[in-house]
């Protein structure tokens, strides 16, 4: 049994932020593969849970201009095997196939993914990439907030009490034209958290990179993008050369520690050698 | 003469009840007026609880009682899994107290509370103020021998034990003097533990007829029995322990636990029905765990590559509680000095030491997975180091058939590590593959290494082994089968049920064993350990159905008018021995023997045997890996075990608990591990998240063979092969990882993190 | 706090108020006492309390009760039907996939679903596809034959 106060059933949006506006002490939960894990562990004392899975928020659709929404409480399984996003961005779709396990990813979501604001949210570091653009919604207004400004610290990001996230919105020319690859590096291949998550995404036209994006987890209390290796790449030839000189320079843009799960030197030497086997994969090139 | 069932894959006779979802564990049994316990426990690694609070826990809607320990018995009990020793300075260490407010390391009993249900039982908990005295704690076992440490129990030193064994004329110092070659290396092998699926669980309740009874997920019910009755000096009459099916164990469930609790906390509430399961993480950091061992192993070679002399000191690390105490350092000692004996001389000091963290107790191989690690390693190493093939090296030092082993006095009978080799070495290619994969560049390194290791059989004669089984024929020939020994998933009841049948003559499906292991009912038995039960039980087994057959054949010699040595039970028929005929069904003696007036007596027999006897079971692991240097990440190409267990008595049942073994000794070598927190001693990794067991993507397939040399003390000539299986994969890891990348790891768990280090430190990345 | 919840478990309908408190396995086991659903971690890391929702596999230790309102819920009792064992229980029998067997009914659930998919698995597939269950028995190289071999349709064995 679960310690919680109350548990309410939006059954829609305007449901949901209703409710959140005027009770307190309420957590959203979607999967629960987070939060019910929070409860057990004492941290959410005396929390009401407000559950959002029957909202009208798990749908994933296509704009005729090419933007993708994705609904904040479509599952992983969802993520993975919608068709809309197997053929424009199916690298998100393998992020999020490399999260837990069957059971977890059939009801955990995307939105509690981003929400719980963990650096190594597999989901995270493709979404940077991808430029991901937030839709969040109380009473009070409807804001569309960029990723990149959504993460503030470990498990802490910019949403009120009162705002529900609804929709992940990606713009086509952030993905048109691109290949992606998710590498996340963990001691399981399954039922396991991140050392470290290397997102890479890229545009290569004839042997050059047209446009290289980078983006890590637990390499820093966010998840970051490496701007200095990107922009180091950028329009250079697709060789072995330039793809080391840009992975070293990832670390310009992460800020790895060490803690129990992994040493700094470990973990900085992953960040530059999966960056490497990223751009490497996406550019056709063998590393030996 | 052909056997009709041993030796056969017969179906799993418990496989029905698992599949449907009717076999009942501990937590399936729930009674309407049943409560639960929670355990209080500390936040602190070592000192003295000096003040309780527990006015609001109290007042907590829904909380029954508060224990502390003032409210119940100090009497000190020990917890090990050991049949009890007559002779004093055998005995068990009496150190475990029902609660205590001494605190010896992070997560100690110091309270419990009874309550409706586990969440208001958790809740109360939280609410009771706790005050401490804070002393220093220590988490290295040799910092704990130091002189300024913090004495922890009773012993000096936090010495528990010191044992000290020396073969040879020569002083040990001479001998390697005497040396073309000496060698030296430390091995650290991390403290690891069960993980099996099923929590620690029982319940206690007063019955209808004032017996205080326990049905616990244990191995050793009748352990169980004598260590609750003797804590409350009770009867034994008047305590019952039960254990249901239970889900793994793996020597966690050879340790008396929380029964003595449940046993209280019943009492505490006037016999009502009391539950305490504990959470994963309480399992995690406050059960037992595989001793962490540190070995300083020195060996002398000639120039042959004969060891001529070899020394060993090994320090257990114990945790804060005696559980099996110096048993499992001490079984490192005699395999030590047993192992690939040394021509002139031989050392071994073994110290068991008391720090403040989990108690360690008996997992599955008992030091000789840790210790078989280390010798592997290091004789790989001065192979490599003389020029020498590790194969050939370990050959031309290993024990024959015929041996004498110098500790227990015990010839070596049946041998198969040879062929076992033989087969290994085919399996992967090994002299093509040693050659194939020198001088490797690249990022993707492949390596083939070897492992190979002895156990014993049961524990006689450094301890009793004494079993227990009896047959009762039933009016259609069909039998009933009760046994003290436990079914905890390795297949005994399966076995002891084709061994059954095999004996007297009927079908396998005939036998039905009871299914319940029943302190009341159930004849004596220590209980699963030591891969003892097919062994002992089986000889008890076997005894007993000769004598039901016996009982039969003199029933019907009687009734033909012929002498019983000339008649047979085969295939339930009594059949004239010479003339193969049959004379009649056993079914139709059976009927006589209900309800026959004049001569009705039933078949029935027990018997408990005494078995003095041991014999030593071999095997090898050989496997292929591939390393990637830049990563540390390491992928099991193939891997193979092979067995000399005797006769296998049921192969399917019997692979599968190889590669379950198998499973275990990949953990230990690559992921496992039990990190503490340094400032405060708590456990770090106390969840499935953290504490790392493969899941089917981390796991290879499993290869695995058998030899059966007939050991002629077995009841069919089976000896060990419970444990053997989590012995030999993870040194055979380690070599291969030494074959790939000329890294040579001493200390586990050998993953990605510590290749990492490992590689950086030989310049390799 | 209570909430009525109209439940359909192993194709009988229920209308049960429960505790919002309970999890799904809680509901399962001690409401329903239908106990072949085991606990093994609390957590949603093990997979012993797997059961099968409207077609896909959860860990019912992580899932409300009040979520399971007007769903469709089988646990590994509804796979034997008038006494005889589905394919996969007889597979995993047959092939020696069951030890101590606390964590079968969880794997005999995703077994299930996939067979129920009517798609085709490779072995890889089926070793991702029972990724969410541990298992220290077995080393799951008979559970993984046996899901195979189940999902072939290849099994001997008789009728219990």
């Amino acid at each position: 049994m679960f310690d919680i106060k109350g548990y309410y059933e939006a059954s829609s949006i305007e449901d949901a932020v209703k409710h959140l506006s005027e009770n307190e002490n309420t957590k959203i939960i979607a999967g629960g593969t987070d939060v019910l894990i929070k409860v057990r562990e004492g941290k959410l004392a005396g929390i009401s849970l407000l559950g959002i899975s029957r909202a009208g928020l798990d749908t994933v659709t296509i704009d005729d201009d090419g933007t993708i929404h994705i609904g904040s409480a479509c599952s992983f399984t969802k993520v993975e095997k919608n068709e809309i996003i197997k053929k424009n961005i199916p690298y998100l779709g393998e992020a999020v196939g490399t999260i837990g396990g069957p059971q977890v990813r059939n009801v955990a979501t995307l939105g509690g993914n981003v929400c719980n604001g963990a650096t190594s949210a597999d989901s995270a570091s493709t979404l940077f990439c991808l430029n991901a653009k937030l839709k969040i919604e109380s009473v009070r207004e409807t804001k569309i907030v960029e990723i990149k400004d959504f993460y503030l610290g470990p498990s802490w990001t910019i949403l009120k009490e009162d705002e529900l996230l609804t929709d992940i919105i990606i713009e086509k020319q952030n993905y048109d034209g691109y290949r992606g690859k998710y590498q996340k590096f963990a001691q399981r291949n399954a039922m396991d958290i991140a050392t470290i998550g290397c997102a890479v995404m890229a545009k290569t036209v004839n042997g050059v990179f047209e446009d290289v994006k980078i983006a890590c987890g637990v390499a820093a209390p966010t998840p970051v993008r490496c701007f200095e290796a990107e922009e180091f790449i950028k329009g250079k030839a697709a060789n072995l050369e330039n793809i080391t000189a840009a992975a070293e320079l990832t670390l310009g843009n992460t800020k790895a520690r060490d803690s129990w799960r992994g040493s700094k030197a470990f973990r900085e030497h992953l960040v530059v050698e999966l960056a490497k086997r990223g751009m490497a994969q996406l550019s056709g090139l063998e590393l030996e | 003469m052909e056997l009709k069932t041993v030796g056969k894959s017969e179906q799993r006779n418990d496989a029905y009840a698992k599949v449907s979802g009717k076999a009942k564990y501990t937590r399936d049994f729930q009674t309407k007026d049943m409560l639960h316990a929670k355990i209080l426990r500390s936040k602190i690694a070592h000192g003295y609880v000096t003040s309780y609070d527990i006015s609001k826990a109290v007042a907590l809607d829904g909380v029954v009682k508060v224990i502390l320990p003032k409210d119940v018995s100090r009497k000190k009990f020990p917890t090990a899994g050991h049949p009890h020793s007559l002779d004093p300075h055998h005995q068990d260490i009496e150190d475990r107290q029902l609660l205590t407010d001494k605190i010896r390391f992070y997560g100690d009993e110091i309270g419990a509370v009874i309550a409706v249900d586990e969440l208001t039982a958790n809740k109360a908990l939280k609410l009771i103020d706790v005050e401490y005295e804070v002393l220093p704690f220590v988490l290295d076992a040799e910092q704990a021998m130091k002189n300024g440490a913090q004495q922890i129990q009773d012993f000096e030193h936090n010495i528990l034990a010191h044992s000290h064994i020396k073969h040879g004329d020569i002083e040990n110092d001479k001998s390697f003097e005497l040396c073309d070659h000496v060698f030296e290396d430390v091995f650290e092998i991390s403290p690891v533990q069960h993980v099996h699926i099923e929590s620690i669980v029982a319940y206690g309740y007063i019955d209808y007829e004032d017996k205080l009874t326990v049905v616990s997920s244990t191995q050793i019910p009748h352990i169980a029995r004598r260590i609750v009755a003797n804590l409350f000096e009770m009867p034994y009459s008047k305590v019952r322990v039960i254990k249901p099916f239970i889900g793994g164990g793996f020597g966690n469930k050879q340790d008396i636990i929380i029964e003595p609790l449940v046993a209280m906390l019943t009492r505490e509430v006037n016999g009502r029905a009391v539950c305490l399961e504990l959470s994963r993480e309480e399992v995690f950091y406050g059960t037992r765990t595989r001793h962490g061992i540190k070995m300083y192993l020195k060996t002398g070679v000639d120039s042959s590559g004969k060891i001529l002399a070899k020394s060993l000191k090994a320090i257990g690390d114990n945790g804060a509680y005696a559980s099996h105490g110096h048993s499992i350092v001490a079984k490192c000692g005699t395999n030590f000095s047993r192992t690939y004996p040394a021509k002139l001389s031989m050392e071994f000091d073994g110290y068991t030491i008391h720090t403040n963290k989990a108690t360690a107790g008996a997992m599955r191989g008992y030091g000789i997975p840790q210790i078989t690690f280390a010798v592997e390693s290091h004789l790989d190493d001065i192979a490599d180091k003389i020029g020498m093939d590790p194969i050939k090296f370990k050959i031309l030092n290993s024990i024959k058939k015929g041996y004498t082993d110098p500790i227990a006095n015990l010839t070596i009978l049946s041998y198969g590590l040879d062929d076992c080799i033989k087969k290994a070495k085919k399996y992967i290619d090994w002299d093509k593959k040693r050659e194939e994969y020198k001088n490797q560049t690249g990022t993707l390194r492949r390596g083939v290494g070897f492992a190979q290791f002895s156990y014993a059989t049961a524990v006689w004669p450094f301890a009793m082994e004494l079993a227990g089984a009896r047959i009762t024929l039933s009016q259609d020939a069909t039998c009933v089968l009760t046994v003290g020994a436990t079914e905890i998933g390795q297949g005994s009841d399966t076995v002891l049920s084709q061994i059954a049948a095999e004996t007297i003559g009927i079908p396998y499906n005939s036998v039905s064993i009871k299914r319940t292991t029943d302190t009341d009912s159930s004849p004596y038995d220590p209980g699963a350990y030591a891969s003892r039960q097919t062994y002992v039980a089986g000889s008890a087994v076997k005894e007993t159905a000769k004598a039901i057959k016996k009982k039969v054949l003199k029933r019907a010699g009687k009734k033909f008018e012929v002498k019983a040595k000339t008649l047979d039970l085969v295939d339930a028929k009594i059949v004239e021995k010479k003339s193969k005929t049959v004379l009649c069904d056993l079914k139709d003696l059976t009927v006589e023997s209900f309800y026959d007036k004049e001569g009705a007596s039933t078949i029935t027999a027990e018997k408990s045997v005494n078995v003095k006897s041991n014999a030593l079971a071999f095997g090898v692991c050989v496997t292929e890996v591939e390393v990637d240097i830049m990563t540390g990440k390491l992928k099991i190409i193939k891997i193979c075990n092979v067995h000399d267990s005797g006769k296998i008595i049921n192969p399917l049942l019997a692979t599968g608990q190889v590669e379950g073994g198998m499973s275990m000794s990949l953990g230990f070598a690559l992921s496992e591990t039990m990190l503490y927190n340094q400032k405060t001693g708590e456990m770090l990794n106390d969840n499935l998240l953290d504490y790392k067991i493969g899941t089917t993507l981390d796991t290879p397939h499993f290869d695995s063979d058998f030899v059966q040399p007939y050991e002629k003390t077995g009841p069919y000539g089976n000896k060990a092969l419970g444990e053997p299986p989590a012995v030999p994969p993870a040194p055979a890891i380690r070599n291969a990882i030494a074959h790939a990348t000329g890294t040579r790891v001493n200390k586990t768990p050998m993953n990605p993190q510590s290749l990492f280090d490992a590689f950086k430190k030989d310049g390799l990345i | 706090m209570n909430k009525d919840i109209n439940i359909k478990v192993n194709g009988e309908q229920y209308t049960l108020s429960v505790d919002i408190r309970k999890s799904l396995l809680d509901v399962i086991r001690y409401d329903l006492g239908l106990t072949g659903t085991k606990e093994g971690c609390s957590v949603g890391e093990c997979g012993a309390c797997a059961v099968i929702i409207d077609g896909q596999t959860f860990d019912s230790c992580v899932y409300l009760a009040v979520w399971a309102d007007g769903k469709a819920v089988r646990t590994v009792e509804s796979l034997q039907v008038d006494g005889k064992f589905s394919n996969m229980q007889k597979s995993f029998i047959e092939n020696g996939a069951v030890q101590c067997g606390i964590c079968t009914p969880g794997f005999l659930m995703s077994a299930t679903e996939m067979e129920e998919s009517g798609e085709s698995f490779t072995k890889d597939d089926i070793k991702r596809a029972l990724s969410g269950h541990l298992c220290r028995c077995t080393g799951y190289t008979k559970i993984v034959e046996a899901t195979e071999k189940g999902l072939k349709h290849s099994c001997s064995c008789d009728n219990n």
